[in-house]
């Protein structure tokens, strides 16, 4: 037993992903156990590793965590990324919480339907650009830090670079108009740590491709 | 201004209710706005307290809050009803998320059509009697204490309550196979922040309803 988190969940980005970003930016070193079939989730709901009978599942200091947002607040709080009081938290909670939300959308897009994929699209350019973006532009605007929260690097700022890398996979000029979002996804990807995530050979995955598609599905239906 | 919480939605249980149980289970008085109106709800927007355009919005310590899971954090937080350490806390986190994820189900199952009504029942059903309430129900019986978590009233054991209420409104015999979950809403019901609750005449909001249904869309429809 190495003592490293160990995640379990297909190779893919899907919902495991940010925890993968946080772990990263974090410094934490951490060991992955892909599913590659239904018999392989099957085998971890019979032997009563998933709480509820879902992954993400991440063994960690000895519990084995289910559900993304209880394992981010774990580690977010152990690796010292959650802000320094209540308020901040309640903060960086706030930011979070919407930037899952448009992740939600850029994560089901690969699963539209043909038909439908144009329409979704357009949807998240519209959120990402009129609902989300402008916030935190508006947030750096403000206070003329380098971080989201309290002057300091926290979980906040590591979703959001997350999130707007997803976003320009979708349209490379999604951020046009926004040139603080700018100056901050240029400054969060020096971090040092960061740096190394975005990397070739990290454990980040690539975007979901239509011909994975299948083999996902059958996965978890 | 009075120094209470003020909530804004509408009339109905929707995403807030969550918020009002816990603030009621807190012992935490709160005032609430309704909205009724499109025209209220664009007013909100254009006045710029809503961070990204939505309710449920809580006004509570000089913040306007936005974002269920970030206003209910920040009252368990506040009211120490997160646990006492980072592990405590993980498990409440883990409890709340899976139960979260049930309500989810009742929470869109008046906006689903006619004909999918009976299908969706059966789905909560299954997932209440074959995912969540197996958990929870071991969970008490493994550690025998009176709360979820650390032997003491959470966040957690809040949000277990307000969803055997609510999926008992729709499947009313669904505890029948779980005598410690029948044993926990006894117990829960009795606290009295939570008797209070759930007596009328408090905030507590009735299930949502055709009219509710109708406000909803009206209000929110772009």
């Amino acid at each position: 037993m190495s003592g490293k988190p160990k995640l379990h969940y297909f190779n893919g980005r899907g919902r495991m992903e940010s925890i993968r970003w946080l772990l990263a930016a974090a410094g934490v070193e951490f060991e992955e156990c892909f599913l590659e079939t239904k018999d392989d989730l099957t085998k971890l709901q019979k032997n009563g590793s998933l709480m509820f009978q879902q992954v993400p599942m991440v063994e960690i200091d000895g519990m084995k965590m289910v559900q993304s947002r209880a394992i981010a607040n774990y580690i977010a709080t152990k690796y010292n990324l959650y802000g320094k009081d209540l308020k901040e938290r309640a903060l960086i909670d706030m930011y979070v919480e919407a930037i899952i939300d448009l992740n939600e959308l850029l994560m089901i897009h690969i699963f539209q339907p043909a038909d439908k994929k144009e329409q979704h699209l357009a949807t998240i350019v519209d959120k990402a650009t009129n609902r989300y973006f402008p916030v935190y532009e508006k947030v750096l605007k403000d206070h003329g830090q380098g971080f989201l929260v309290g002057n300091q690097f926290s979980r906040a700022d590591v979703q959001l670079l997350e999130t707007l890398l997803m976003a320009e996979e979708c349209k490379p000029d999604i951020l046009a108009k926004f040139p603080l979002l700018q100056s901050f996804k240029a400054r969060i990807s020096n971090i040092p740590t960061i740096k190394k995530f975005l990397q070739p050979g990290s454990q980040r995955k690539p975007p979901l491709q239509e011909k994975d598609v299948p083999k996902v599905m059958k996965i978890f239906h | 201004m009075s120094g209470k919480p003020r909530l804004t939605y509408l009339n109905g249980r929707g995403r807030m209710e969550p918020v009002r149980w816990l603030l009621a289970a807190a012992g935490v008085e709160f005032e609430e706005i309704f909205l009724e109106t499109r025209e209220q709800y664009e007013k909100l927007i254009k006045d710029g307290v809503l961070m990204f355009q939505q309710v449920p919005l809580v006004e509570i310590d000089g913040m306007k809050m936005v974002q269920t899971r970030a206003i209910l954090s920040y009252i368990a937080g506040k009211h120490n009803l997160y646990g006492k350490d980072l592990k405590e806390r993980a498990l409440i986190d883990m409890y709340v998320e899976g139960i979260t994820d049930l309500m989810q189900m009742i929470l869109v199952f008046p906006f689903s059509p006619p004909e999918a009504k009976a299908k969706n029942i059966d789905s909560i059903k299954e997932r209440a009697t074959n995912r969540y309430f197996p958990v929870f129900e071991k969970v008490l019986k493994q550690h025998g204490q009176d709360f979820l978590v650390g032997n003491k009233f959470s966040w957690a054991d809040v949000q277990l309550i307000e969803a055997i209420l609510a999926v008992e409104e729709k499947i009313p015999a669904v505890l029948s196979g779980f005598p410690q979950l029948q044993a926990f809403k006894k117990r829960m019901s009795n606290m009295p922040t939570i008797k209070k609750f759930l007596q009328p005449g408090s905030p507590r909001k009735p299930p949502p309803d055709e009219c509710y249904v109708e406000t909803v869309l009206k209000v929110f429809k772009k």
